[in-house]
């Protein structure tokens, strides 16, 4: 899937882009460990991630999924759901307003959401873990225009708070470019193009990466 | 009690019943004709040499003996739900291990509160029975866990990404599987002596036994069945599902 990659991602928003079936949702998946690559290294912080509680990691790298598949229950036990596995407790209310929910959610069936409320509440979710790293696989692709509006306003919100950094998978470069200071684009599993916002605003024509 | 004596003869009549079969299937043309003649023929070889060992274990009456036996029926059995369970990696541990357990414990049970005596013409057609019940079980069960986990990948990986361990990610999974192994013995028991009777019952019915010893013998066999095939499930899909995932509480491929 992934050949050759070389790639380092730093703090803030970074968007992986490319064509579907290109390697970046494998890459995702590499980032929290929920696969490993046959060859290679894969480091978080200096560190090898094989080196570290593949748990943990999940826990400060958390993935968001592109298909909403909440647990069957509540909202609000949804969103305790990461917590609880460690049988840690945590408020509920503080992730559902960072990810856009009316706390008045909470008693919801989250079987019965909309999928643009399933999706936050995916991220309110992730973000009751209080990770270090957000990787969105597709976040708004299951969503409509006004849904897909609604969720970048709230990424973009949550990219502003500087205590978040996110990885960014997505086939829409307008959205890359809405959510991402630094975009990389993927093709057939390697990085064909990288970018950061100076270099956006001095060439609009698409350069090759060494 | 009066026992009751077949020629061969007799046994070969009962072979018109297969004819009905047969030519159903040929009139039908449900291409079954072939199946039917492998099955009697199987049928007929394995019992007639079932009978020669058993009759030869019986004489000897020695427990080794059935000790052996019993663990080539767990081997056999265990192939067999391995083979119906192709879809879960690295079953066959899990497998053994769940009949070995169910024949063991329920074995011990029976003998240690006396329902039986410890001698081969009780332990090898009960042990034959629990470990045959065992094997359709976990072949159910580990069969739904396959599909509990192909169709529900989304959810587990979801789970995962949250720190969630394997055993965290499948609980429900593995739940339901076990329902699934275990229901069709609870209906059947629950059904017993209504919609059917079970076959010691008519074994021994037929046998000219006393219908309330029957009953009798068969109460204990059912429940010995309920608590063994419950185990036998239980091991199999709790250990089953463990060859989903690597020891990164990842999931497979």
């Amino acid at each position: 899937m992934l050949r050759g990659l070389d790639l380092q991602v730093e703090e803030g928003a970074t968007a992986i882009l490319g064509p579907s079936g290109c390697g970046k949702s494998t890459l995702l998946r590499l980032l929290n460990r929920l696969a490993d690559p046959d060859e290679g290294v894969v480091r978080f912080r200096g560190g090898d991630v094989r080196e570290l509680n593949p748990l943990e990691l999940r826990r400060r790298v958390v993935l968001v999924p592109q298909l909403p598949a909440p647990v069957p229950g509540s909202v609000a036990e949804n969103v305790v759901y990461g917590p609880s596995l460690q049988g840690r407790e945590v408020d509920v209310d503080q992730p559902l307003l960072l990810a856009g929910l009316d706390p008045s959610f909470r008693g919801r069936d989250a079987a019965k959401l909309s999928v643009g409320e399933q999706q936050r509440l995916m991220l309110a979710r992730a973000l009751a873990l209080e990770p270090e790293v957000l990787l969105l696989d597709e976040p708004t692709a299951a969503l409509d225009e006004r849904a897909k509006a609604g969720v970048e306003q709230t990424l973009r919100e949550l990219a502003n708070r500087g205590d978040l950094s996110m990885v960014l998978v997505t086939h829409d470069r307008p959205q890359a470019e809405r959510l991402a200071g630094r975009i990389v684009r993927m093709e057939e599993g390697r990085v064909v193009k990288d970018e950061t916002p100076a270099e956006r605003q001095l060439s609009e024509v698409p350069r090759e990466a060494s | 009690m009066s026992t009751v004596s077949i020629s061969l003869g007799e046994v070969a009549a009962s072979l018109a019943l297969v004819a009905i079969a047969a030519a159903v299937s040929l009139w039908r043309r449900a291409g079954l004709e072939l199946d039917i003649g492998v099955a009697v023929l199987r049928s007929f070889l394995q019992l007639v040499a079932v009978g020669y060992v058993i009759q030869a274990i019986f004489d000897s009456d020695s427990l080794w003996l059935v000790a052996l036996l019993l663990v080539v029926m767990v081997a056999f059995g265990s192939a067999t739900a391995r083979g119906r369970a192709s879809a879960v990696p690295r079953a066959l541990g899990p497998i053994v291990f769940a009949l070995s357990v169910a024949a063991a414990v329920t074995l011990g049970l029976v003998l240690a509160l006396g329902v039986f005596a410890a001698e081969p013409r009780y332990l090898v057609p009960v042990g034959g029975m629990v470990i045959g019940n065992a094997m359709t079980a976990t072949a159910v069960a580990l069969n739904r866990l396959a599909d509990e986990v192909h169709d529900g990948r989304g959810q587990i990986e979801a789970s995962l990404a949250l720190g969630a361990t394997s055993r965290q990610a499948s609980q429900r999974l593995v739940t339901r599987s076990l329902r699934s192994g275990m229901i069709p013995l609870i209906d059947s028991t629950k059904t017993t002596g209504v919609v059917f009777f079970p076959g010691t019952m008519v074994g021994m019915l037929i046998a000219g036994a006393d219908p309330v010893d029957a009953v009798r013998l068969q109460l204990v066999l059912l429940w010995v069945l309920l608590g063994s095939v419950a185990l036998a499930s239980l091991i199999a899909v709790a250990l089953g599902a463990r060859g989903f995932f690597t020891p990164a509480h990842q999931l497979r491929e």
